[in-house]
């Protein structure tokens, strides 16, 4: 069953088409990787599902029901989280109160917040930095603290755009395993990654975009065999 | 309980304060400080808390004072019943002040709230036949002569208003505001309907300023829309007395108006400093954003270090 249904969507700013006419269904308790070269339209995609961007063309169902045009935080109560490819934690914030703030959504007084906060940092292992300030933590652990403030929200669908990068090999191991758990308490992923073996290792699906056109759709075993994506990706096989 | 014990101990000696027989300017001096803290700590909780920042608090303050006042001379009533309707009527501005300005973000929301502060202001003075312009509102029969009760009066909203400011931002609507100053965008994807707490926290901090503001006209028994829509005496100063005393703290508001009030109070009467007093509020602010940029009670541990090695190499 699909979770998460996006019909022909297509996003023009200006004269520039960043999607065009892209469709395709993320299944309900699957990972589904989203990949393709620099400026493909992955993170726009993310946006128009979120709620940033309206799309020019077509229309985003969530369980069924329209949720293009709504707002980010409307479509978050539906229960669709995401992370910031350049992480955005809320700076002058500890690691907790982030995670307290995004609990508030579902949680009734500030202690069943906490509960939920704390829980939720013990679920990704950021338990022990929870007293510091969000802007020193290192990278690794910020793009944690955003996977764990999108999880408080007890999301169904949680959008990854890029956690992996810049990561050390590993924190991706750390990363991957968490996703793993992620997956296991029913959570549907979307995820747009740039590192092969992470999307290889997670996806149960994987979606290519190229200049805003998805150019394939498939299992990782059948997108790492497509001459479409390996053109995409290491440019036009030499006729000699 | 050992946490509120300070909390008490102070305001016990804010409470008999009055009985040590402090002079009528005294008490003055302390009424102002009271009623700027307490304009500090409502602008804080936008400007501070939830990073909206307002150059146009006079516009609230002056609604406030002119609710009282116009039931004064308008309706008859007791001026006083103007703190609590200056609610509902400054909660009323807000949402159209908040429907205009709060769209815009950073600068241009500051720019926006310069502007409806100013065109309050010029409102009031021209609506002559409504507010009496720059003629004013002149109570005659001031409740009392001395200024205790006022200043018990003053107290009381002040206190109040630092119990609900603690009491908001320690609840879901602080960590909403505060998410919302960190990245407005970010907050937006976390579930948080910006525009709404926004506007919420605007309606908050402007019905407090103009509380203040109503009890301003009880209190001084004359306004004039230059005094009480005054750019740099309430909208500026406001800002300065949060600068000073640090922004987004508890105490902020209240140390930068015992600072600013006594700073004005000193240079005033000082009379080759006193026309040049706000060229040395500008010098001030300027040292105070270089120097402690949270403020005197956000770099504390600042100030401590520094003043231990002054000691230590004395």
């Amino acid at each position: 069953m699909s979770l998460l249904e996006i019909r022909g969507v297509s996003k023009i700013f200006g004269g520039l088409a960043a999607l065009t006419d892209v469709s395709y269904s993320v299944n309900k308790g699957e990972i589904l990787g989203l990949i393709g070269p620099n400026g493909a339209g992955k993170t726009t995609l993310f946006n128009v599902v979120n709620g940033f961007y309206p799309p020019t063309k077509g229309e985003v169902l969530f369980k069924g029901e329209k949720i293009s045009y709504l707002q980010p935080y409307q479509i978050c109560k539906l229960g669709i989280g995401r992370t910031f490819q350049v992480v955005r934690p809320l700076r002058r914030m500890t690691a907790l109160d982030n995670v307290i703030a995004s609990a508030f959504l579902r949680a009734k007084n500030k202690k069943e917040a906490e509960d939920v906060a704390l829980e939720t940092l013990r679920f990704t292992g950021l338990y022990e930095d929870r007293n510091f300030l969000s802007k020193g933590l290192p990278l690794g652990k910020r793009k944690k603290l955003e996977i764990t403030r999108a999880l408080a929200t007890k999301p169904e669908m949680l959008l990854l755009d890029e956690s992996f990068a810049g990561l050390n090999p590993s924190e991706q191991n750390e990363l991957i395993d968490i996703i793993r758990k992620v997956k296991a308490k029913g959570i549907t992923i979307m995820i747009i990654e740039h590192h092969m073996k992470v999307i290889m290792a997670l996806s149960d699906q994987i979606v290519v975009l190229n200049y805003g056109e998805k150019i394939a759709e498939g299992t990782p075993k059948e997108i790492g065999g497509n001459p479409l994506v390996i053109e995409a990706y290491l440019g036009e096989a030499e006729s000699a | 309980m050992k946490k509120s014990l300070p909390i008490i101990i102070i305001l016990v000696l804010l409470a008999v304060l009055p009985l040590v027989g402090l002079s009528s300017y005294m008490m003055h001096i302390l009424v102002l400080v009271i009623m700027y803290s307490m304009i500090g700590m409502a602008w804080n909780l936008l400007g501070g808390y939830c990073g909206q920042v307002s150059f146009g608090h006079a516009a609230y303050f002056g609604v406030g004072a002119y609710t009282a006042g116009l039931l004064y001379s308008k309706l008859g009533l007791s001026a006083w019943w103007g703190l609590p309707l200056s609610i509902a009527v400054v909660t009323f501005f807000s949402l159209v002040i908040g429907f205009i300005c709060l769209r815009l973000r950073g600068p241009y929301f500051a720019l926006a709230t310069l502007a409806m502060g100013e065109v309050f202001r010029v409102v009031a003075e021209n609506l002559v036949k409504f507010t009496g312009g720059d003629v004013g509102i002149l109570i005659r029969e001031r409740t009392w002569v001395v200024k205790t009760w006022y200043y018990y009066i003053i107290l009381l909203l002040g206190i109040g208003t630092f119990f609900l400011v603690k009491k908001v931002i320690e609840s879901k609507l602080g960590y909403y505001f505060v998410s919302i100053r960190e990245d407005q965008d970010a907050a937006n994807s976390l579930g948080i309907n910006t525009t709404l707490y926004k506007t919420i926290a605007l309606c908050l901090s402007g019905s407090l300023t103009g509380m203040a503001g109503a009890f301003y006209m009880n209190y001084m028994g004359y306004i004039d829309p230059k005094v009480v829509f005054a750019l740099h005496d309430i909208s500026i100063v406001t800002i300065m007395v949060v600068m000073v005393g640090g922004v987004a703290t508890y105490w902020g508001p209240t140390i930068g108006a015992i600072i600013m009030v006594f700073l004005a109070e000193l240079i005033r009467s000082n009379p080759s400093l006193g026309v040049a007093h706000q060229t040395l509020f500008g010098i001030l602010l300027i040292f105070i954003i270089i120097f402690l940029p949270n403020g005197i009670v956000g770099d504390f541990p600042k100030l401590k270090r520094l003043f231990k090695i002054g000691r230590a190499s004395s």
